[in-house]
């Protein structure tokens, strides 16, 4: 029923590259997450607790990375900047976009976290002599972690489908190469179509580790 | 023993503490009666500056608690706290629950706080739930296990917010009885409570709170029986 | 054809017209988007709730593909699948099929929130009082289970709005890609990603502050 021809060989030729790709992606997701966690944390505790201009600050980081679309986010650090003649190299503009993104987002988490420990928890841990440093990470922070622990692995999920955008800015994750190697080929359809699928796996992956991670953390 | 002079304690417009003058001596057991509202609460947090203070002062054998220069962390040790709502940590089991704080704050060793925290629970009964998570634990075993929680710090005071108060009726019981058995041990307490027949069988001494005021204080026997003021009467009348 | 003619020179006032119908292209292709995935999502939610269990399974499964592939690659897949089956269809019209499909995946979960929502007991006390089934889901379940959702559902809408800006890859030239036009003729990236960037803030912040106070306001009671 189709005039067209499917071509998978060359895709399958290149599969290896495009696996070593996915680790690409792997790689800037997971490092934006990392930075996007702690900052998130930061935010978080800035709006709860802080005042001024730093309290001004966080919450404008978190309105505007969650009412921007992301690539508007992605354009910013890419030629945003330029403006300024700071020129990122393009794995910084996506790990810039994507941190800047997570960290909006988590902090919204954080902070609904933090709001759902009663305050009577900081007073108990407080009455024992624990100093307040003491008790945010001993007692606090881990059981905020239990609650936006779902959250954390959802954004981790969209930080991976959100890093694709990387293809428009010149960065050669999982869609970059693909696109490198689709518009060699012409091959279009068939190599966006093998991308689908790794993307399916990656997310899949990733949902699995943290279920199987959570059986390990949360004990209680 | 602790000293409260002139306590005066607002919350914004809201004249809590107005003027309270308290000593509780070594070995003591005093109770706090009075309406809700009426400050008693208050009270025990601004002795452990868990709430800071407007006027007056609290000191701990000498140690001004809301002064500028003391260690409160080190002062807190020496004061056990345990709430109306218990508070108990949901995430660490029994044992860390009481294992945490000597550990990082005391600065004992894992293996020292593990047996400090074991004897404790067994101390107020919870010896066979040292692995037990607070969610698999009943509210009185919760509140028991915030008991041992404070005295694994091996605190010189005892400070007792309404510890019954969020219990159901059939746990109660359980809780008064490791608190009266602390009181016979010696321990100096001070208990915020709404149990009168705790109030006149434990304590030394029953302090009457109305509306931010020291009303009476004076022997259970003074306060049940034959007391000075109107209002204390008239409170004892409704609660009985 | 007495434009001025102006490359790489300032932004100019025609340049503001030019954004302004680009914003528009942005709305016009998530509003039509956003309703028609809606209207999809909620049939789909209602299957997801009341269909028999392999059937669940299977829609539940292919629903979950698209929340799982970048939307920038479903454009792509789509863009070009689209000639292979002989269909001819511009960059807009993918791109409203591409994103309708999208919501309704988004949208198909929310539905089935509201519907688990309203409590059996509802539905029961409904039905006694002799309504029939459909009479139930729309005087009963769909005004109470709505509301439960109504405030996901604008978060849904706005994420969709937001990633219209990717149906750019496909050469419709929504607000983003004006932009990008704009910076590569103009050599002022800053000023014109402020503009672009205003525009959908203003659009997404105030509705996404709205849907919060409504879930506050409707949690409290």
């Amino acid at each position: 029923m189709f005039d067209y021809n499917f071509h998978w060989r060359p895709v399958f030729r290149d599969l290896p590259d495009l696996i070593a790709a996915s680790l690409v992606t792997l790689q800037v997701a997971s490092l934006a997450m990392i930075l996007g966690v702690i900052i998130g944390l930061g935010l978080a505790l800035i709006r709860l607790h802080g005042r001024g201009p730093l309290r001004w600050l966080a919450t404008s980081w978190v309105e505007l990375a969650r009412n921007t679309p992301a690539l508007f986010q992605l354009f910013f650090f890419g030629f945003g900047l330029g403006a300024f003649g700071l020129h990122l190299s393009p794995f910084l503009i996506v790990l810039a976009g994507l941190t800047f993104n997570c960290a909006g987002y988590l902090a919204e988490n954080f902070r609904g976290g933090f709001q759902a420990i009663p305050e009577t928890q900081l007073r108990a841990a407080r009455s024992l002599g624990m100093t307040v440093w003491q008790s945010y990470t001993r007692i606090i922070i881990p059981q905020v972690l239990r609650i936006v622990y779902h959250p954390i692995t959802n954004q981790m999920v969209w930080a991976v489908l959100m890093s694709s955008l990387g293809m428009l800015v010149g960065f050669r994750e999982l869609s970059g190469e693909t696109q490198f190697f689709a518009s060699r080929t012409f091959r279009i359809f068939e190599y966006f179509a093998v991308t689908a699928i790794l993307y399916y796996i990656i997310v899949k992956i990733i949902l699995l580790a943290s279920r199987l991670l959570a059986t390990r953390l949360f004990r209680y | 023993m602790i000293e409260v002079s002139n306590l005066h304690k607002k919350f914004g417009d809201l004249h809590v503490l107005k003027g309270i003058d308290l000593t509780v001596s070594k070995g003591e057991v005093v109770s706090v009666i009075g309406a809700s509202g009426s400050g008693k609460s208050t009270l025990l947090y601004c002795i452990n500056a868990l709430e800071p203070i407007n006027e007056g002062s609290v000191t701990v054998d000498g140690v001004d608690v809301h002064a500028k220069g003391t260690d409160i962390n080190q002062l807190r040790q020496k004061l056990g706290m345990v709430f109306q709502q218990w508070n108990s940590f949901p995430h660490l089991t029994a044992l860390e629950n009481v294992a945490l704080a000597p550990r990082i704050v005391r600065g004992m060793s894992k293996r020292e706080a593990r047996d400090v925290a074991a004897e404790q629970l067994k101390h107020v009964g919870l010896g066979d739930k040292l692995e037990s998570f607070p969610s698999a634990l009943s509210g009185g075993q919760q509140q028991r296990l915030a008991i041992a929680r404070a005295l694994a710090m091996e605190p010189q005071y005892m400070l007792f917010d309404e510890a019954t108060s969020a219990l159901d009726p059939e746990l109660v019981g359980e809780v008064l009885d490791t608190m009266r058995l602390l009181a016979e041990e010696g321990m100096t307490m001070i208990c915020v409570t709404h149990e009168m027949g705790f109030a006149r069988d434990v304590s030394d001494r029953v302090a009457f709170f109305n509306d931010g005021i020291l009303e009476e204080i004076g022997p259970p026997s003074q306060i049940f029986g034959k007391a000075e003021s109107e209002n204390t009467r008239k409170f004892l009348s409704k609660v009985r | 054809m007495n434009e001025p003619v102006q490359f790489f020179s300032g932004f100019s006032v025609n340049d503001v017209w030019f954004m302004a119908e680009a914003a528009w292209r942005t709305l016009l292709i998530s509003v039509f988007s956003i309703s028609l995935g809606t209207l999809m999502g909620g049939v789909f939610g209602w299957l997801l709730y009341e269909g028999r269990f392999w059937a669940t399974a299977g829609l539940a499964a292919i629903l979950d593909i698209f929340r799982s592939v970048p939307l920038i690659i479903q454009l792509v897949l789509f863009y070009n699948f689209a000639p292979i089956v002989g269909l001819n269809l511009d960059a807009f019209a993918s791109g409203v099929v591409v994103l309708t499909i999208y919501t309704a995946a988004l949208v198909a979960n929310v539905a089935r929130g509201g519907l688990e929502a309203v409590g059996t007991p509802m539905r029961r006390a409904a039905r006694s009082l002799g309504m029939s089934y459909w009479q139930t889901l729309w005087y009963v379940v769909l005004p109470i289970g709505g509301r439960a959702v109504f405030p996901s559902w604008i978060g849904v809408a706005l994420g969709v709005m937001k990633d219209s800006a990717l149906v750019s890859v496909l050469g419709y030239v929504e607000l983003l890609r004006a932009s990008q036009i704009l910076i590569t003729r103009t050599q002022e990236p800053f000023l014109i990603l402020a503009i672009a960037g205003a525009f959908y803030f203003a659009l997404s912040y105030p509705i996404s502050r709205y849907a919060e106070k409504l879930e506050q306001r409707w949690a409290v009671r």
